[in-house]
C-alpha cells in the first residue's frame, strides 16, 4: 500500500490571552493511495486543526505548528515556505470547507472561481479553463453547465453550491482531498447525493481523501479507514470494520452508543458524560478518564500508548494492556461485536474493509 | 392511542408569508393532533415548513388561517392580554441554538426566573431562588451555576438552561424546535435523555421538531413527514420505519447512512420526483387514514390501493 501523506508527531497550539491551547498534541496517521481516511471527533478535539495543519492553513499568529512533520511524497510540508505551499495547495492537495454558503466568493461568477486555479496552476489559457471549468461542472452532475457557469453563488441551492465547491477542488486533480464536514449543512437527501459523487469521484480519478467529519453515519458510508480523536489525541484508528464492529476504546464505545440504531427498542442512548476537557490545561494521563466509567487509577497518572490490536487497529486505553482487569463493555456495543463476528474473540485481528 | 386525550388540535392551520409579489406557503393546511403525555416528531428537510409550524403554534406569528385549540381552547381567537398570558404559560418552547436564544447580559438565575416574575410564581425573593436552584438541579447543573452568565457555559449547558427557562412555569407542552442539532454527539444523547426523564417525571407533552430522523425516531411516539408545508405521512414512529408507505418519506429514510458498514455497503437510495408523482386530473390529495393511525396524503384512487397493499 503506499503512503501518499504521513503526519507524524504533529502538535499545534495557539497562543491566547490565557495560555496556551494545546489543540493538537501529537497525533500519527497515514493516508494511503485511493483511499478515504475519516477523522472522527467532537468540536474542540482537533480534527479540523489538524487537516487545516496539514495545508498549512492555521493563521500565525495566534496559531503555530509546534513540533511534527507532513510528509507528503518527499517533501514534509510542516517546513516548506508559504510561497511554496501555494504551489501545492489547490492543485495537489485541495480542501473542501463545511458551509458552502460561505467559502465562494459571492461576486465572482461561479465558472471564474472554477478557473481560477487552473490558469494559476496550470497555465491554461482563459478559454480552455473554460471549457475545463464546464466540464468540471457536468462531473459533479450540474445540469445545463454551459449556462449555469456563467451564474453568481446566490443562484444555486445549498447542494449544488457544494458541488460547486468540489468542482473547484477537484479542478487541478489534486492527490489529496481533504473535505472538512462537507455535508453537515446539509440536508439528508442532498447529503446522500454529495456522498454518492464523492465515491464515485473518487472512483474514476483515484483521489486520496482525508474526510473530516462527527456523523458516524457518514463515516459508516464513505470511509475505508477511521481515526477517532479526542482532546488532540487520536484514541483509536482501524479500517471501517475494526472502528464499527470491534470497537476497543471506551471513548469511541460512547459515540457509538450514543447515537440510537433504526430498530433500537427503547433503552436509553449511553450519554457520555461532562464535556470534553479544556486544552489550556490537559489533564495528566489519559484526557478521557474524567468522563471513563472504565477508568483506572493508571489512566489519571499516565498516558496510554496506543495499543496493537492487529496491524490496522490500534487502540489508547490501559484497557488493552495485559495486567488490566476484563471489563463488560456496554450491551449495544456487545451487540456491534457478536453480530459481525459471532465466533470470534471479542479482541482479535479481522480482515478489514473493502479496499484495504 | 385514539382513545388518548387530546392536548393540542390542529385544523387547517396555514402560515403565508408575503415576499414581494408573491407568497410563499411555508404552512399550507395542515391538520394533526397531538396527544397528552406524547412525543410528536415533526420531520422535514429545511423550508418544508416544519419550524413555522412550530412557531405558529405558539403564536410566534399569526396563523394566515386555521385554528389552534389547546385543551380544547381556541389559540388563535382574539385574546385578552390576561387570557394570553394563561395561554403563555402552559405553552412553552425550547430553541435550536443555545448561543442565540439567551441574553447574554443577564444571569442564568433571572433567565430562568423570567417566567416566574412575569406569572408571579414566586412569594419571595428567597422562593424565587430557591425554585431556581430546583430548576438548575432538575436539569443536572448546580446551584453556584445561577449567578453566572451564559457565556461561561458550553453547549450542552445551555441548552440545559434552555430547558430550565421553559420548565420555570410548570408548562404542559413544550415545543422543542431542534433542539439537538447544535451539540456534539455525546452531548445530544444527554439531552435527549434529561427530556425523555423529564417527561416521564412531569407528564409533559413534546412537539419534537428536528431533520434528524433517527434521532426524532428515538424520542417520539408519533411523527408527521413534511414536504411543501403539508403532512404527507403520520404514523406511530415504529410503524412509520418499518413501513413508509409514502414515496416521500421513503426517499427520506433511504437517505440517512447509519452507523453501520455492512448496511451502508447495502444500502440503495430511493429518490423521489415531485414532478412525477403528481396526482391524475390535478386531483388533490389530502390526509386519509389507511390503517389504524397511519395517515397518508393521497388521492382517492391512491387510497384504495393503499388499502389493497395494507
Amino acid at each position: 500500500m503506499e503512503k501518499i501523506l504521513e503526519v507524524n508527531n504533529l502538535h499545534v497550539s495557539f497562543d491566547t490571552f490565557a495560555g496556551e491551547v494545546q489543540a493538537v498534541r501529537g497525533v500519527n496517521f497515514h493516508l494511503n493511495k485511493g483511499e478515504t481516511l475519516a477523522i472522527v471527533g467532537e468540536s474542540g478535539s482537533g480534527k479540523s486543526v489538524t487537516s487545516k495543519a496539514v495545508m498549512r492553513l492555521i493563521p500565525n499568529p495566534p496559531g503555530r505548528i509546534k513540533e511534527g512533520e507532513i510528509k507528503f511524497g518527499d517533501r514534509d510540508l510542516a517546513q516548506l515556505s508559504e510561497k511554496e505551499m501555494q504551489k501545492i495547495r489547490g492543485s495537489e492537495i485541495s480542501m473542501i470547507f463545511q458551509d458552502p454558503m460561505t467559502s465562494l466568493n459571492p461576486t465572482m461568477t461561479i465558472g471564474k472561481q472554477i478557473m481560477e486555479g487552473l490558469v494559476k496552476h496550470q497555465n491554461m489559457s482563459k478559454s480552455e479553463a473554460k471549457e475545463r471549468a464546464i466540464e468540471l461542472l457536468k462531473l459533479v452532475g450540474i445540469p445545463n453547465a454551459e449556462g449555469r457557469v456563467n451564474e453568481f453563488p446566490h443562484q444555486f441551492s445549498g447542494g449544488m453550491r457544494q458541488r460547486v465547491v468540489i468542482a473547484i477542488a477537484l479542478a487541478c486533480n489534486p492527490r489529496v482531498l481533504i473535505a472538512d464536514e462537507p455535508t453537515t449543512a446539509l440536508d439528508v437527501t442532498i447529503q446522500a447525493q454529495i456522498l454518492e459523487l464523492l465515491n464515485d469521484l473518487q472512483e474514476k480519478m483515484g483521489t486520496s481523501i482525508i474526510f473530516i467529519t462527527h456523523d458516524l453515519g457518514v463515516v459508516a458510508n464513505i470511509a475505508d479507514r477511521v481515526a477517532v480523536m479526542y482532546a488532540g489525541k487520536i484514541v483509536e484508528t482501524g479500517t471501517v470494520d475494526e472502528i464499527f464492529y470491534n470497537p476497543q476504546h471506551p471513548y469511541t464505545w460512547g459515540l457509538l452508543g450514543s447515537m440510537p440504531s433504526l430498530d433500537s427498542t427503547d433503552e436509553e442512548l449511553i450519554a457520555i458524560p461532562g464535556s470534553p476537557p479544556d486544552l489550556l490545561d490537559p489533564p495528566k494521563g489519559d484526557a478521557f478518564a474524567p468522563r471513563n466509567p472504565y477508568a483506572m487509577k493508571i489512566d489519571t497518572e499516565m498516558e496510554p500508548p496506543l495499543f496493537k490490536i492487529s496491524d490496522t487497529h490500534y487502540a489508547a486505553t490501559w484497557l488493552l494492556h495485559e495486567k488490566a482487569p476484563k471489563v463488560e463493555p456496554p450491551a449495544a456495543i456487545k451487540k456491534r461485536m457478536q453480530g459481525m463476528a459471532p465466533s470470534e474473540p471479542i479482541i482479535g485481528a479481522k480482515d478489514g474493509g473493502k479496499n484495504v | 392511542m385514539s382513545s388518548q386525550e387530546k392536548l393540542l388540535e390542529i385544523k387547517n392551520l396555514k402560515q403565508h408569508f408575503k415576499v414581494g409579489k408573491s407568497t410563499v406557503k411555508a404552512v399550507d393546511g395542515l391538520t394533526f393532533d397531538i396527544y397528552k403525555g406524547e412525543t410528536f416528531g415533526l420531520v422535514g428537510e429545511s423550508g418544508c415548513g416544519k419550524s413555522t409550524t412550530g412557531r405558529t403554534i405558539i403564536r410566534l406569528y399569526d396563523a394566515t388561517d386555521g385554528e389552534v385549540r389547546f385543551n380544547g381552547e381556541d389559540v388563535h381567537g382574539k385574546k385578552s392580554a390576561k387570557e394570553l398570558k394563561k395561554f403563555n404559560q402552559k405553552m412553552q418552547m425550547i430553541f435550536q441554538d443555545p448561543y442565540a436564544s439567551l441574553n447574554p447580559r443577564m444571569t442564568v438565575s433571572d433567565i430562568i426566573a423570567e417566567g416566574i416574575d412575569i406569572h408571579g410564581l414566586a412569594t419571595s425573593k428567597k422562593a424565587r431562588m430557591d425554585k431556581v436552584v430546583e430548576l438548575l438541579e432538575t436539569v443536572g447543573l448546580n446551584k453556584e451555576h445561577a449567578n453566572r452568565y451564559p457565556h461561561e457555559f458550553s453547549g450542552g449547558q445551555r441548552q440545559r438552561i434552555g430547558i430550565a427557562r421553559a420548565l420555570a412555569v410548570d408548562p404542559e407542552f413544550i415545543i422543542a424546535d431542534e433542539p439537538i442539532s447544535a451539540l456534539d454527539v455525546s452531548i445530544q444523547a444527554q439531552v435527549v435523555n434529561l427530556m425523555k426523564k423529564l417527561q416521564r417525571e412531569k407528564g409533559l407533552t413534546y412537539l419534537f421538531i428536528a431533520h434528524d430522523l433517527s434521532m426524532v425516531k428515538y424520542i417520539s411516539d408519533r411523527i408527521g413527514v413534511m414536504y411543501r408545508g403539508q403532512i404527507v405521512e403520520l404514523a406511530e414512529s415504529e410503524e412509520l420505519y418499518r413501513n413508509p408507505l409514502h414515496p416521500y418519506t421513503q426517499s427520506l429514510l433511504s437517505a440517512i447512512p447509519l452507523p453501520d458498514p455492512e448496511y451502508e455497503r447495502s444500502r440503495r437510495r430511493k429518490i423521489y420526483d415531485p414532478e412525477k408523482h403528481l396526482p391524475k386530473n390535478g386531483e388533490e390529495r389530502i390526509l386519509r387514514e389507511v390503517m389504524e393511525g397511519h395517515w397518508i396524503a393521497c388521492t382517492e384512487e391512491e387510497y384504495q390501493k393503499y388499502q389493497v397493499t395494507v
